[in-house]
C-alpha cells in the first residue's frame, strides 16, 4: 500500500507539472498570435509539453534521491519536475535568462541540473547511454545509486535504445529504462512503425525484466516503479518499464494534428491521470479543502518560479562565446586575427 | 536570377518548388520514392513533402520508424540496387545517429568499388537557426557534409533554384545531400524573408550542379555565401548601395562541386572577397573558399574576409544566437572592412 502522504506528494508533483506546462503555454503564445511565429515572444523556439505523461514521471522520480541520475528527452518538464530540478532556474532557463539552469544557452530541451543529477537531450533516444554510464559509474564505484533513462515509444527503435538495453543487460548495470507510450511520434502512431504492440516486450530479446503499466495511474507506475529500481538499488540488473501514457496536445507547440482523428484526441482528454488520483485522494479521505491547499500550493509555487525567470536578466550577447570549454585550451581565439592580405600581395 | 528569359507568372515558395519536382521525377519514374520521418500524413515537418501521400500513397510516400540508420541505410541498399529513393533526415543534426550509413556507406561505396557500384540517393534535409531552438536543431553543418569525398552537396536559395536543383539531383547517379534552410521553405510558422519566393516555371528544367549563380552584380566588393546568408548578403548589399559600396552576390548554390571559377571571375573584378557562411568558421566554407581562390590566384585577393559562426554550439537565448549567427549588419561591417582597405 502507498501511504497517504506519498500520494499527496504525487498529486502535488502531478499538479504542478500540469499548471506549470498551462503558464507556460501562455507565455509561449504570447506574441505568436494571431498569426504563429515560431521565433517570436518571450519563449522562442519549439516547445514540447507533456501534459498527460505526469504519472510515468512522478511514479518513477519518487523512489529517487538526488544522486541517482535522471535523463530526459525533448519533452522533459514533468521528469524535471518530479525529480526536484530547481523550478525558477529551470524557468529561467525555458525563458532564456543568464541565472538560468544553462545561463539561457540550452533551453527547453537541454536542461541540466547536477545538484539533482538531471539532464536531458532533444535527440531521440540518447539519453539512454548515458543513463547506463552513469550506473556504470555508480557500479565501479561501489555507490548505491541508481539510473534512469525516460523515453518516448517512438524512442524504442532507435539503436542508441537497443544498444543500452544490452549494454546495461550484460553488465547488469542498476539502471531502468522508462518508456512513455503516448500512442504517437509527432505524426506516427505507434502501430505504423513498431511491430510490437507492448514495447517492454523487447526486454525479453536482452534478458531483463520487462514490465508494462497499462494505464496512465500513478499509483501503478508508482508500484511497479518501486519493483524496478529496487532491483537496481539491490544490484540485480536493469529493468525496462513502458507506461501507456496520453499525449493531451500536439507534439509541440503550434502543431495542427491534422493527422489526428478527433476520436484520438477526445479520448486522449477523457482519461486525466491527475482526476484519477485525486479520486483515490478522496477514497482515502482526503477532502476538499486539502485537495485545495495542495493545488494552491502547487501554483503558488509555479506562479513564483515564473515570475522570478520573467525578472531574470537576459544574457548578453558576449556570452555566448563562454563555455565551449570548462578549460579553454590556449590557441582559441574567438576573434579574427587581422591580416592584412594587400600587405603580403605587396611583398611578394 | 532566374536562367529562363520566359516570364512566369507563378510564384512558389521554396516548399511547393521542392514537392513539384518530387512529385515530377515520381510520376515519369516508378522506382523514386520517399521516406523519412512525418512526411507522410504530416507532408514533412517542414513541407518538404505537402500533398505528395495523397497523390501516390504509402508505398512511395513512407513514414518510417525513429530508426535513422535503418532507413537511411535501407535507402542506400535500395540505391544500388538501382531504385533512386529520397530519403530524408528531419533536421541534419540528427545525421549522428547515422553516421556510419553516410560516412561510410553512401559516401564511399562507388569509390571502394572501383565505380562498380553506384548510389543514386538523394538525402535530404533541413538545416539552420535564427528560431532559437538551439545546440541539437539550429546547425547547417554544410562543411561537414562537404568535407567526406563521394557526396555531392545542394543548398538552394530560392524557390527557383530549389525545383531545378532538385530534378538534378534525382537525375544524378551519386549520391546528393540536399540541405534546405528552414527559414526559406515558407512554412507558416515560421515566417521566410521575402527572397526566396520567386517565380518557377510549371515545366521541369535542371540546373547544373557547380553553377554558381551571380545573385547581385556588383563591382567594388565580391560576397560568396549560400543557402539563407544569400538573402541577408543582398540586405546587406542593398543598404551599402546607399553607401556607395557596389557589393556582388555570389550563391554557391552547390558547394560539391564547387564552381570556383565563378568565385575567381567575381573576384578578379572587385578585388575583394568576404565569405559569408552559417556553419561552424573552422575547417569550413569559408576558409575553402578563400583557400581556392588563393590557391588559383592570390595576386587577384587585395582583402578578404569571412563571417561565419564563431566556433561555438549555436546557443538558445535570442541575445546569444543573434550574437553567433550572422546578420545584414555583420555582413555590411565586413564589406565595409574590405571595401575600405
Ligand atoms: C534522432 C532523432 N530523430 C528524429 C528526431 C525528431 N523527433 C523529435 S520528437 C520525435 C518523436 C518522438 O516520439 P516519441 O519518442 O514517442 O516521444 P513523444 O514525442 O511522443 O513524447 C521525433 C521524430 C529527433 N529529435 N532525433
Amino acid at each position: 500500500m502507498v501511504s497517504q502522504d506519498k500520494l499527496c506528494e504525487l498529486y502535488a508533483d502531478m499538479l504542478t507539472a500540469r499548471y506549470y506546462e498551462e503558464r507556460l503555454q501562455e507565455e509561449y503564445l504570447e506574441g505568436k498570435q494571431p498569426a504563429f511565429d515560431i521565433s517570436a515572444g518571450p519563449i522562442p523556439g519549439e516547445l514540447h509539453l507533456a501534459a498527460g505523461q505526469e504519472a510515468a514521471a512522478v511514479g518513477v522520480c519518487h523512489h529517487l534521491r538526488a544522486d541517482d541520475t535522471v535523463t530526459a528527452p525533448h519533452r522533459p518538464h514533468h521528469v524535471a519536475i518530479a525529480k526536484g530540478v530547481d523550478l525558477k532556474r529551470m524557468s529561467a532557463e525555458i525563458f532564456g535568462r543568464k541565472t538560468g539552469l544553462g545561463k539561457g544557452k540550452g533551453g527547453h530541451m537541454h536542461l541540466f541540473d547536477p545538484d539533482v543529477s538531471f539532464a536531458c537531450s532533444g535527440i531521440i533516444a540518447e539519453g539512454c547511454p548515458p543513463a547506463a554510464g552513469a550506473a556504470l559509474a555508480a557500479t565501479k564505484r561501489n555507490e548505491d545509486a541508481v539510473a534512469v533513462a525516460f523515453l518516448g515509444e517512438g524512442a524504442i527503435d532507435q539503436g542508441a535504445f537497443l544498444e543500452s538495453l544490452n549494454f546495461a543487460s550484460v553488465h547488469d548495470l542498476p539502471v531502468v529504462f522508462v518508456v512513455e507510450d503516448n500512442d504517437w511520434a509527432i505524426s506516427m502512431p505507434k502501430e505504423r512503425v513498431t511491430d510490437v504492440e507492448d514495447g517492454s516486450d523487447r526486454a525479453a530479446g536482452f534478458d531483463m525484466p520487462g514490465i508494462r503499466v497499462d494505464q496512465d495511474d500513478a499509483i501503478a507506475v508508482y508500484e511497479a516503479a518501486g519493483e524496478a529500481i529496487g532491483r537496481a538499488r539491490d544490484r540485480n540488473g536493469p529493468t525496462l518499464l513502458e507506461v501507456q501514457v496520453h499525449r493531451r496536445m500536439g507534439h509541440f507547440m503550434g502543431d495542427p494534428q491534422t493527422y489526428r482523428s478527433d476520436a484520438d484526441e477526445e479520448a486522449a482528454l477523457a482519461r486525466d491521470s491527475i482526476d484519477r488520483l485525486e479520486a483515490e485522494l478522496r477514497d482515502h479521505g482526503v477532502d476538499d479543502d486539502e485537495l485545495d491547499a495542495i493545488r494552491d500550493e502547487a501554483e503558488s509555487r509555479v506562479d513564483e518560479a515564473i515570475a522570478w525567470a520573467k525578472e531574470q536578466p537576459h544574457p548578453d550577447p558576449d556570452d555566448a562565446y563562454d563555455d565551449v570549454f570548462v578549460n579553454p585550451p590556449s590557441g582559441v581565439t574567438t576573434e579574427e586575427p587581422e591580416f592584412e592580405l594587400a600587405e603580403v600581395n605587396a611583398d611578394e | 536570377m532566374s536562367e529562363t528569359d520566359e516570364v512566369i507568372d507563378r510564384e512558389l515558395t521554396m516548399s511547393r518548388a521542392m514537392v513539384e519536382s518530387i512529385a515530377h521525377e515520381m510520376r515519369e519514374d516508378e522506382e523514386v520514392f520517399y521516406m523519412g520521418e512525418d512526411v507522410a500524413d504530416y507532408g514533412g515537418i517542414f513541407d518538404s513533402t505537402q500533398g505528395l501521400l495523397d497523390e501516390f500513397g504509402r508505398d512511395r510516400i513512407m513514414d518510417v520508424p525513429i530508426s535513422e540508420t535503418a532507413y537511411l541505410g535501407a535507402a542506400v541498399g535500395a540505391a544500388q540496387e538501382g531504385m533512386r529513393p529520397i530519403a530524408e533526415l528531419m533536421f541534419a543534426d540528427f545525421f549522428g545517429v547515422a553516421m556510419d550509413q553516410i560516412y561510410n556507406q553512401l559516401a564511399k561505396n562507388t569509390y571502394m568499388s572501383g565505380g562498380n557500384v553506384n548510389v543514386p540517393l538523394v538525402l535530404t534535409a533541413a538545416v539552420g537557426g535564427t528560431y532559437n531552438d538551439a545546440a541539437q536543431h539550429s546547425q547547417t553543418l554544410y562543411g561537414t557534409f562537404a568535407h567526406i569525398p563521394g557526396l555531392k552537396l545542394v543548398v538552394p536559395s530560392t524557390a527557383y533554384d530549389a525545383k531545378g536543383l532538385m530534378h538534378n539531383a534525382i537525375r544524378d547517379d551519386d549520391p546528393v545531400m540536399y540541405l534546405f534552410h528552414k527559414r526559406l521553405m515558407g512554412i507558416g510558422w515560421m515566417p521566410a524573408p521575402s527572397g526566396p519566393k520567386t517565380p518557377v516555371p510549371e515545366t521541369d528544367y535542371t540546373i547544373p550542379f557547380g553553377s554558381a549563380d551571380i545573385k547581385r552584380e556588383g563591382a567594388d566588393v565580391t560576397v560568396v555565401t549560400l543557402g539563407l546568408h544569400v538573402h541577408r548578403a543582398l540586405a546587406a548589399a542593398e543598404s551599402l548601395a546607399a553607401e556607395g559600396i557596389d557589393v556582388e552576390v555570389v550563391d554557391l548554390r552547390t558547394l560539391v562541386p564547387l564552381d570556383t571559377d565563378t568565385i575567381l571571375e567575381s573576384v578578379r573584378k572587385t578585388g575583394r572577397l568576404v565569405v559569408v557562411d552559417e556553419d561552424y568558421r573552422s575547417f569550413g566554407v569559408t576558409g575553402e573558399v578563400i583557400a581556392r581562390v588563393a590557391d588559383r590566384d592570390l595576386g587577384a585577393l587585395d582583402a578578404v574576409e569571412r563571417v561565419a559562426v564563431p566556433d561555438v554550439p549555436i546557443p538558445y537565448a535570442r541575445p546569444m544566437e543573434n550574437e553567433v549567427i550572422p546578420d545584414a549588419d555583420d555582413i555590411e561591417a565586413r564589406v565595409r572592412a574590405v571595401a575600405s582597405e
